[in-house]
């Protein structure tokens, strides 16, 4: 687990977080840039001191202002993965692979060298330099090189930032079957919507230095107040599904609310999938429609309504887990809409987003965590 | 063909300033090393002094580099004296002397070659290091060392090169003793000066063309090696 009050001043600029992750899972560091979360990941890492505060990482104490305690980078045991790889440019990719393992006393060495190559298929680079690989790559071989050291927490800053789309979607399913291997838990700093649903489980929204809310992904993408932050396009609500059944070019994703049907995804039966559905591709009606089109309908109750902009309503319905709708005010009078009104919600199968990226699903499962 | 041959005299001088300056470019590496890694990365009170004071024999006239060696390192001078009293070392006219005439005069050109090189060395590769379990002395000797390598062999075919042609720090402070501080460029000068002796020094003068020559070449040439290894 992961137990942090950081604070520090940088010029104009203060820093001043706290908060807790899980022992297992990802911790999506989330937000804008220039909201601190490289800052902060210094801190966490060692290279950067804090002017006060705490870091504990699974009970041992990194960092203490009151006792003066900092320890330096190379004792925390920290994995570190930046935007931009760094890779030793003289060393080959086995020598920058080894580099921390040498270093890892081996009774602590909880992966082999075969297991990561293996894990990030990168065994046909092992004698290649770093100038010679691609940028998705190099990637690889940087989250290689810090698996190796066995670190007891993986910091992530934005290491697909510097990639293009297609290097994106080379690297990701690495990074997701890693996420859902791995038992190390892992602080991921991104400021892309769609990485931290394809990753994340827990989620800190960082604004301006500070903690603006943290708690499980849907939670926090659910919730109306943090959409500025949440940076999302449109108003949505995130599930958590699992795969239960292909049938007729569709897939049934199983969640609280009942099956939802989508376009086919690659991803076996049992895999968990979260899902993003835009507030403005669901549809109220009062009665179950007895024929149309949309695969999708789900009896449930209006628990809130807002304001959205534009004169536009935001529905807040329970369907087994929050969805939202965004109707007109005419809607609204028209079918006298209210709390506690029984409703039916409708979502069309082709409006349900995983992500923007195009990454093979099955590659999108967090099916089992197991150690490596 | 006569004409060509060296005479031991000049096999002499080559000799001497080969091996001067050899010890010259040795001797002042590893502090070459720590002064470039020190203006490189550190920021500390009077900085600007001791980058000044490196710096002076670029600027000074090497005479004046040499007559303050002689009054501090000289028998009587208070280095000298010193270093004679406690490690039985003189430095006042005999090779040692003139080696470290070529050193501090060829000293800034090496530090100026390697800093540039730190300077321009990824902190933030030393940093991921760092994170992978090296403390600050490995960081430096695994990483930071191994990517100034091209610096470090700039310089030293600097200075050497610097150190074969010193002349005026060298005549002042050692003096031009035949077989024990008369090195290349104080041979020629010899020569220069002596009737009959213009083909002598012409074979000096395209010696040290070659030699110059060659060392040039040499650099470009590690240095082009070296980025090939970078490239893989």
């Amino acid at each position: 687990m992961l137990d942090l009050h950081l604070i520090r001043q940088q010029g104009d600029f203060r820093v001043d977080v706290a908060f807790r992750s899980p022992e297992v899972g990802v911790t999506a560091l989330f937000g804008r840039s220039g909201a601190g979360k490289t800052s902060l990941v210094n801190m966490v890492a060692g290279l950067v001191r804090p002017d006060q505060g705490h870091i504990v990482v699974n009970g041992r104490t990194l960092f203490d202002a009151t006792q003066g305690l900092h320890v330096p980078p190379e004792k925390r045991r920290i994995g570190y993965i930046f935007q931009d790889g760094r890779l030793f440019p003289h060393l080959s990719v086995k020598s920058n692979l080894t580099y921390g393992m040498r270093r890892t006393v081996s009774s602590e060495q909880g992966v082999s060298l075969d297991d990561v190559v293996d894990l990030l298929g990168i065994g046909h680079l092992l004698h290649r330099r770093p100038a010679k690989l691609s940028g998705g790559e190099k990637q690889r071989v940087a989250i290689g090189r810090a698996l190796l050291t066995s670190p007891s927490l993986l910091l992530m800053d934005e290491p697909l930032a510097s990639l293009d789309r297609s290097r994106k979607a080379e690297v990701l399913p690495f990074l997701s079957r890693l996420c859902s291997e791995l038992s190390t838990p892992i602080l991921y700093v991104s400021h892309s919507l769609e990485e931290v649903l394809n990753l994340a489980d827990t989620m800190v929204l960082l604004d301006q230095g500070r903690v603006a809310a943290a708690g499980s992904l849907e939670d926090l993408m659910n919730r109306r107040d943090l959409q500025r932050l949440t940076g999302a396009a449109d108003l949505g609500a995130v599930i958590a599904t699992t795969v239960d059944d292909h049938l007729d070019g569709l897939t049934r994703l199983r969640f609280p609310g009942g099956g939802l049907w989508v376009p086919e995804v690659a991803a076996p039966r049992g895999s968990r999938l979260r899902v993003r559905i835009g507030a403005r591709n669901v549809a109220i009606a009062l009665q179950a429609p007895p024929e149309t089109s949309i695969q999708n309908i789900f009896p449930g109750q209006v628990t809130a309504i807002t304001e959205g902009p534009a004169k536009l309503l935001d529905v807040q319905m329970d369907i087994g887990c929050p969805l939202l709708a965004r109707i007109t005010p005419r809607a609204l009078s028209t079918l006298a809409l209210a709390p506690g009104k029984r409703v039916f919600a409708m979502v069309k199968s082709v409006a349900v987003s995983r992500g923007h990226l195009n990454v093979p699903l099955d590659m999108n499962t967090d099916s089992q965590r197991r150690t490596l | 063909m006569q004409g060509w041959m060296l005479s031991p005299v000049e096999i002499e001088a080559l000799k001497l300033s080969l091996w001067v300056s050899f010890w010259a470019v040795a001797g002042s590496l590893p502090l070459g090393v720590l002064v470039a890694w020190l203006l490189a990365r550190l920021e500390f009170p009077g900085k600007s002094l001791v980058d000044g004071l490196i710096h002076l024999p670029l600027v000074l006239p090497p005479v004046v580099i040499g007559y303050l060696l002689l009054v501090g390192f000289g028998r009587r001078g208070i280095l000298g004296a010193w270093l004679h009293d406690l490690a039985g070392i003189t430095l006042a006219f005999n090779w040692k002397g003139a080696a470290v005439a070529a050193a501090v005069m060829a000293f800034p050109l090496m530090v100026r070659a390697v800093r540039l090189s730190i300077e321009s060395v990824d902190r933030g590769v030393e940093a991921a290091a760092r994170t992978l379990g090296a403390g600050p002395g490995r960081v430096f000797f695994t990483v930071t060392l191994p990517l100034v390598t091209p610096g470090i062999l700039t310089g030293l075919i600097l200075a050497f090169a610097r150190s074969l042609g010193e002349f005026g720090a060298t005549i002042t402070f050692v003096s031009n003793i035949k077989g024990e501080t008369q090195t290349l460029p104080l041979a020629l000068y010899t020569l220069t000066q002596m009737p009959g002796g213009e083909v002598g020094a012409m074979r000096l003068c395209l010696i040290s063309v070659v030699i110059a020559m060659a060392a040039l070449v040499a650099s470009e040439g590690l240095a082009r090696r070296f980025a090939a290894y970078i490239k893989g």
